[in-house]
C-alpha cells in the first residue's frame, strides 16, 4: 500500500512502532515473569499515591492542620485506634499514613534526582574517556578507581559531613536536599562512568563511526547520535538498580541525622524519629515508615533485575 | 612482578597523600579551629596570639608539613566535642569497632560462600529459589532498618538480647574485648547479624553470578565432554575458577564493613569508632572527622593493594611476562 | 541405510527440538549417519546447518533447552540416546571423546596442561598419579609438543594456538577412546597450522584405531582429512558418500555448489561460484525441499514433497528428486 496523506503515514508510524514494543522481546519476558509484573504494579502505585498526596491527605508539616491532642495514637486496628488515624499518629498528632506519603515523595525525589546527576556526570565522563583516549581518559579512570576502593556511603557521607561544616548554618538547612543529591550523586558516578567507557571504546572501534569520523563529522555529533544509543541499555539497567541503592543511601543518611531534617522529612528522617519510641510500645512510628521504604526499594530492586536479565543477550 | 608491587605501592602512596591534603585542608581551613577554642568576646589581639602560637600563619607547605608529621608520630589533634587527644579517643574505640567487623565479616564468608556455591549448582531448584529472593531482599533492605526489625523483635518483643552497649568487656593492655564474657558475647550477636546481612546477599549473589558464568564456559563443556566426575567438574573446575575473581572483591567488600559499621553502630550505640565518626559530623569535630578520615583511607589503600597482590599470586595469567612459545 | 563395515556409530532418524517462547524449533531433523570402525566421517554444511548439534547429541551435551525427540543413536550396537546422566558421563571420555572448536578457552587457564592431563587419565584408567604423568608425558610428545617434559607444567596460555589444539587432541585421545567428535578442530586457528592439526589429527586416529566424526563448514579440510562425508542444510542431510566420488561427481544441487565454492589450482576459474541467497531460517523452513528456494533446478515437486533418502551407488546416499540427472563432473549448471 503506497503512502497517502501526511497524517495516516503519522499514524501507521504510531502503530508500527506500538506494534514493535509489544512484539518485541523485552515486553514478552516482562509479560511472562511475574515477579517484574508484580514489582511494576507495586512501583506504580505507589508512585500515583505520592503524587497525589496533596489531594489525599492534608500537609502533615503544616502546623495548622495538626492536634497534638492525637498524638501516639496506635493504628486502627489496635485498641485506642481510630480510622482517622488508619497508621496511627506520632508524637507530634500527625496522621503516620500522611507523613508516609509526603516522606515518600522526598525519598524517591532525592534518589531521582541524585540517579539522574550521577548518571549525566558518569555517561559524560565515561563517553569522553572512552572516546578521547589518552590522558584524559587515564585521568578520569584513575579518579574513578581511587573514589571506587572507599564504600559509596562513606563518600557520600564525607561529602555530607564536609558540607555541614564549611556552610553557615542556616543555609545549610534549606540546601540539605540539594547537598544530599549533590552527595549521592557524586558517591555513585563511577558506575556508570566505567559501563560507558567500556562500551564507548567498543563502539570506536567500530565501522560506522570510523566510517563517519572519516567524513568528517564533529566528535560531539558522533558521541550523541551514534555511540549514545548504543550505551544507554545497560545505562538504563545500572540506573534502575542505582535508584534503589539511592533511595536506600538517602534513607541511611537521614537515619544518622545527616541528611533531611525533621522538617522536611523523608522515610529515613521518619524511622529515626520514630526509632526513639520503640521500646516505649509505639511501634507504628517507625515500623510503617520503614515497611514502606523496604516496599519502595524491593520493587526497583526487582524492575531493575528484571531490566538486567531481559536486556542480557546472553540469556535470551 | 617486582614492577607491579612498585608501581602499586606508589600508587597508594599518592592516595594516601592526598588523602592527608584533604584532611589537612579541613582541619585547618573550614571551620576555623581558632573560635571553636576561643569564646566568641576574644579581642582580634588574641586570635592573633594564637594564631602565631599555633604556627597558623605559617606557609601552605610548611603548615602541611608539620601535619603530616603530626599523623605520622600519632598526634592527631584534640577533639573539639570532648577535648580528648583524638588518637586517644581511636584506640579506645578500635577494639569495638574491630571485634564487630570480625565477627560480620566471618558469618557473611561463611553463609554466603557456601549458598552462592549452592545456588549456582542448583539454579533451578526451590531451595535455590528461596535463598535467592531471601538475597534480593537482603540486599533491598537497608542496614540500619534490619537492626530495627531485629531489635523489635529479640529485645522489645521477646527480652532475649539486648539492644544497646557491648555488653561486659575485659580489657588486655590497650585492647577490651566482649568477646570473652556472656554478656559481651549476647550484645554481639543483634549487631554482627545487622551488619553482615547486607554483605552476606552481595557475596551469595556475586558468586552465584560467577559461578552461573563459569558453568557456561567452554572448558567446563570439554571437561563434561572427557567424562570427568561431577565433583571434579563442580568442585575442583568450576569453584576454583569462581573463586579467584570472587575472592578478590569479596576483599574489598569485607574492607566495606568497616564503613557499614557506621550505621550498626548507630542503631545500637555500640561504642566503636562509626558511632564517633557520626557524632564527629554532627557536631562539626573536624579534627574527629580528618583524623577517621586518614585512618579509613588507609585501611582501604592496604586493603586494595592486598587484594591486588592477591590477584596476582592466584591468577596464573597475571604471572606470566614471557610470550607464548610456539 | 549403507553400511559400509560393523557400524561403530550408529545415528537412525535423528530428530532434536528446541522448545522455545516462538514455538518448537526443530534443528535436526530425521538425520541417519553412519561411522566405522577406524573410519572419518567429514560433516559439512554452512554455520547453523546442524552439524555441531548432531555431534553434541551423540555425546550427550545438547545445550539447553534441546532435546532429542526422536531417533536413536548406537555405539558399537549398544543404544546411547536415552542413557542417564552418569552412565553417560562413564560413556564421555572413554569411548567417545570431543575436541571443540577454540583451544584457548577449552583449557582451564588456572590449572596446568600435566594437570588436566593427568586428571583426564586418572579418571578412566586405574594409574598411579607417577604412571598418569609417564601417560601424559607420552601423549604430549605424541602430538608433537617440542619438550614436552620441560613445558608440561605449564599453563595453558602460555602455548601457542596450534599447541594448545594438540593438548586438547591430547587430552581427547587420554583415554583411548574409539570415536572423536571433531567440532570445527581448525577454525580458530591460522591457515598454515590447519594443516598441521589436521595432520595429527589423522596420524594419531590412525594410530589409536580410533574413528572420527569431523565437523566443519571447510570443505578443503574435508576433501584433505575425510574418508566419507555427510552433506548437511538446515539440519536435514543433503547427500552422503566417500569423498572423492562425492567431490568428482555431487548428486545433491547444494552439494554441487559447495563443490564449486573450492579453489582449484587446476581448472582455470574467474570466479568462484557461489550459491545465491541463504539457508533457511528455522523458524522459516520452506515446505518440500529445504533448498529449492536457491537450487537452480528445482521442479514443482521439489517445492511440494521433502526428497526421501535415495541409494545412488554402494556407500552413496542422497536426497534430492532429480539426483538421477545430476550432472556429469565438469558441466556448468
Amino acid at each position: 500500500m503506497t503512502g497517502a496523506g501526511g497524517v495516516s503515514a503519522r499514524r501507521r508510524t504510531l502503530r508500527n512502532m506500538g506494534r514493535r514494543l509489544f512484539d518485541s522481546d523485552l515486553w514478552y519476558s516482562f509479560r511472562a515473569s511475574p515477579v517484574a509484573v508484580s514489582a511494576a504494579i507495586v512501583a506504580v502505585l505507589i508512585l500515583a499515591a505520592v503524587a497525589c498526596a496533596p489531594w489525599l491527605t492534608q500537609d502533615p508539616f503544616d502546623l495548622t492542620t495538626v492536634d497534638i491532642m492525637d498524638a501516639s495514637k496506635p493504628p486502627a486496628w489496635a485498641e485506642g485506634g481510630s480510622w482517622q488515624y488508619p497508621l496511627g499518629s506520632d508524637d507530634q498528632g500527625r496522621s503516620v499514613l500522611s507523613t508516609i506519603l509526603y516522606g515518600t515523595r522526598i525519598s524517591m525525589m532525592v534518589g531521582v534526582l541524585s540517579v539522574l546527576f550521577a548518571m549525566v556526570l558518569g555517561v559524560t565522563l565515561g563517553l569522553i574517556a572512552g572516546f578521547a583516549g589518552g590522558g584524559l581518559e587515564i585521568l578520569i579512570m584513575r579518579l574513578a578507581d581511587i573514589q571506587l576502593s572507599f564504600p559509596a556511603i562513606l563518600v557520600a557521607l564525607l561529602i555530607d559531613g564536609i558540607a555541614r561544616i564549611v556552610l553557615p548554618h542556616d543555609l545549610h538547612e534549606a540546601l540539605t536536599l540539594y547537598v544530599l543529591i549533590f552527595a549521592i550523586g557524586i558517591s555513585s558516578w563511577v558506575h556508570y562512568a566505567r559501563t560507558v567507557r567500556a562500551l564507548t571504546l567498543v563502539e570506536r572501534n567500530k565501522e560506522y563511526v570510523q566510517a563517519a569520523w572519516l567524513v568528517g563529522t564533529p566528535p560531539t555529533s558522533i558521541l550523541v547520535r551514534h555511540i549514545l544509543p548504543n550505551v544507554l541499555g545497560p545505562v538504563l539497567v545500572l540506573a534502575t538498580l542505582g535508584l534503589a541503592t539511592a533511595i536506600i543511601s538517602e534513607a541511611t543518611l537521614s537515619f544518622l541525622g545527616v541528611g533531611l531534617p525533621p522538617t522536611q522529612p523523608s522515610l529515613g528522617t521518619l524511622i529515626r524519629i520514630g526509632n526513639e519510641f520503640l521500646f516505649s510500645g509505639q511501634w507504628w512510628m517507625t515500623i510503617f515508615p520503614g515497611a514502606a521504604l523496604i516496599l519502595v526499594a524491593l520493587s526497583v530492586n526487582l524492575l531493575g533485575d528484571w531490566l538486567r536479565d531481559a536486556l542480557n543477550p546472553k540469556l535470551r | 612482578m617486582l614492577a607491579f608491587v612498585t608501581r602499586r605501592l606508589a600508587q597508594s602512596l599518592l592516595v594516601m597523600l592526598l588523602v592527608a591534603f584533604i584532611a589537612f585542608v579541613l582541619f585547618n581551613f573550614i571551620g576555623d579551629p581558632i573560635s571553636n577554642m576561643l569564646s566568641s568576646d576574644a579581642s582580634p589581639a588574641e586570635r592573633e596570639q594564637i594564631r602565631q602560637a599555633l604556627g597558623l600563619n605559617d606557609a601552605f607547605y610548611v603548615q602541611f608539613y608539620r601535619f603530616v608529621g603530626n599523623v605520622l608520630r600519632g598526634d592527631l589533634g584534640i577533639s573539639y566535642r570532648l577535648g580528648h587527644p583524638v588518637s586517644q579517643l581511636l584506640v579506645e574505640r578500635l577494639p569495638a569497632t574491630l571485634e564487630l567487623v570480625f565477627c560480620a565479616g566471618v558469618l557473611a564468608l561463611a553463609v554466603g560462600l557456601p549458598l552462592g556455591v549452592y545456588t549456582g549448582l542448583h539454579r533451578t531448584s526451590w531451595v535455590s529459589q528461596l535463598f535467592l529472593t531471601g538475597s534480593l531482599v537482603g540486599v533491598s533492605l537497608p542496614t540500619f532498618l534490619i537492626g530495627i526489625i531485629l531489635i523489635l523483635i529479640f529485645s522489645v518483643t521477646l527480652g532475649w538480647l539486648p539492644a544497646f552497649g557491648r555488653g561486659d568487656t575485659v580489657s588486655y593492655a590497650w585492647w577490651s574485648s566482649g568477646f570473652v564474657t556472656a554478656s559481651g558475647l549476647k550484645a554481639l550477636i543483634l549487631p554482627s547479624i545487622t551488619l553482615t546481612f547486607w554483605q552476606l546477599a552481595v557475596i551469595l549473589r556475586l558468586v552465584r553470578a560467577e559461578m552461573l558464568e563459569v558453568l557456561r564456559t567452554d572448558y567446563i563443556k570439554f571437561a563434561r565432554a572427557r567424562g570427568l566426575s561431577r565433583r571434579a567438574i563442580n568442585f575442583g573446575h568450576a569453584l576454583k575458577n569462581t573463586l579467584v575473581p570472587v575472592i578478590t572483591i569479596t576483599g574489598v567488600q569485607l574492607g566495606s564493613l568497616i564503613a557499614f559499621a557506621i550505621i550498626t553502630e548507630t542503631v545500637f550505640q555500640w561504642p566503636g569508632m562509626g558511632l564517633l565518626f557520626i557524632e564527629a559530623v554532627r557536631f562539626a569535630d573536624v579534627p574527629v572527622l580528618a583524623a577517621y578520615l586518614v585512618l579509613i583511607s588507609l585501611f582501604f589503600v592496604v586493603i586494595n593493594l592486598i587484594v591486588d597482590l592477591l590477584y596476582f599470586v592466584v591468577d596464573p595469567r597475571l604471572r606470566a611476562n614471557r610470550g607464548a612459545v610456539a | 541405510m549403507t553400511e559400509p563395515r560393523e557400524a561403530l556409530l550408529d545415528i537412525r532418524n535423528l530428530r532434536v527440538e528446541f522448545p522455545t517462547r516462538r514455538g518448537t524449533l526443530c534443528a535436526i531433523d530425521d538425520v541417519s549417519l553412519t561411522i566405522g570402525e577406524g573410519e572419518i566421517l567429514g560433516v559439512v554444511g554452512e554455520s547453523g546447518a546442524g552439524k555441531s548439534l548432531t555431534g553434541s547429541a551423540v555425546i550427550g551435551l545438547l545445550p539447553e533447552p534441546g532435546r532429542i525427540v526422536q531417533g536413536e543413536i548406537h555405539l558399537s550396537g549398544r543404544r546411547i540416546d536415552g542413557l542417564s546422566d552418569e552412565e553417560m558421563r562413564r560413556i564421555r571420555g572413554k569411548e567417545i571423546g570431543a575436541i571443540f572448536q577454540d583451544p584457548l578457552t577449552s583449557l582451564n587457564p588456572l590449572y596446568s596442561i600435566a594437570y588436566q592431563l593427568v586428571e583426564t587419565i586418572r579418571t578412566h584408567l586405574d594409574l598411579t598419579a607417577k604412571q598418569a604423568r609417564k601417560r601424559a608425558l607420552d601423549l604430549l610428545q605424541e602430538v608433537g609438543i617440542p619438550a614436552a617434559e620441560e613445558r608440561m607444567d605449564g599453563y595453558p596460555h602460555e602455548f601457542s594456538g596450534g599447541m594448545r589444539q594438540r593438548v586438547v587432541i591430547a587430552l581427547a585421545l587420554a583415554a583411548h577412546p574409539r570415536l572423536i567428535i571433531a567440532d570445527e578442530p581448525t577454525t580458530a586457528l591460522d591457515v598454515s597450522i590447519q594443516a598441521q592439526i589436521i595432520a595429527v589429527l589423522k596420524r594419531l586416529c590412525r594410530e589409536h584405531h580410533a574413528s572420527v566424526m569431523l565437523i566443519t563448514h571447510d570443505m578443503g579440510v574435508i576433501a584433505e582429512a575425510a574418508d566419507r562425508v555427510a552433506v548437511m542444510y538446515a539440519g536435514r542431510i543433503a547427500e552422503t558418500g566417500p569423498v572423492e566420488e562425492v567431490i568428482r561427481r555431487a548428486r545433491h544441487p547444494y552439494t554441487y555448489g559447495l563443490m564449486g565454492s573450492i579453489p582449484q589450482l587446476k581448472t582455470p576459474a574467474e570466479r568462484l561460484s557461489q550459491i545465491d541467497g541463504a539457508m533457511p531460517r528455522l523458524t522459516e523452513m520452506p515446505d518440500g525441499c529445504a533448498f529449492h528456494p536457491r537450487c537452480p533446478r528445482a521442479v514443482d515437486r521439489c517445492r511440494a514433497q521433502r526428497p526421501p533418502i535415495e541409494v545412488v551407488a554402494a556407500g552413496h546416499d542422497v536426497a534430492c528428486w532429480l539426483f538421477e540427472s545430476a550432472p556429469k563432473p565438469g558441466a556448468r549448471i
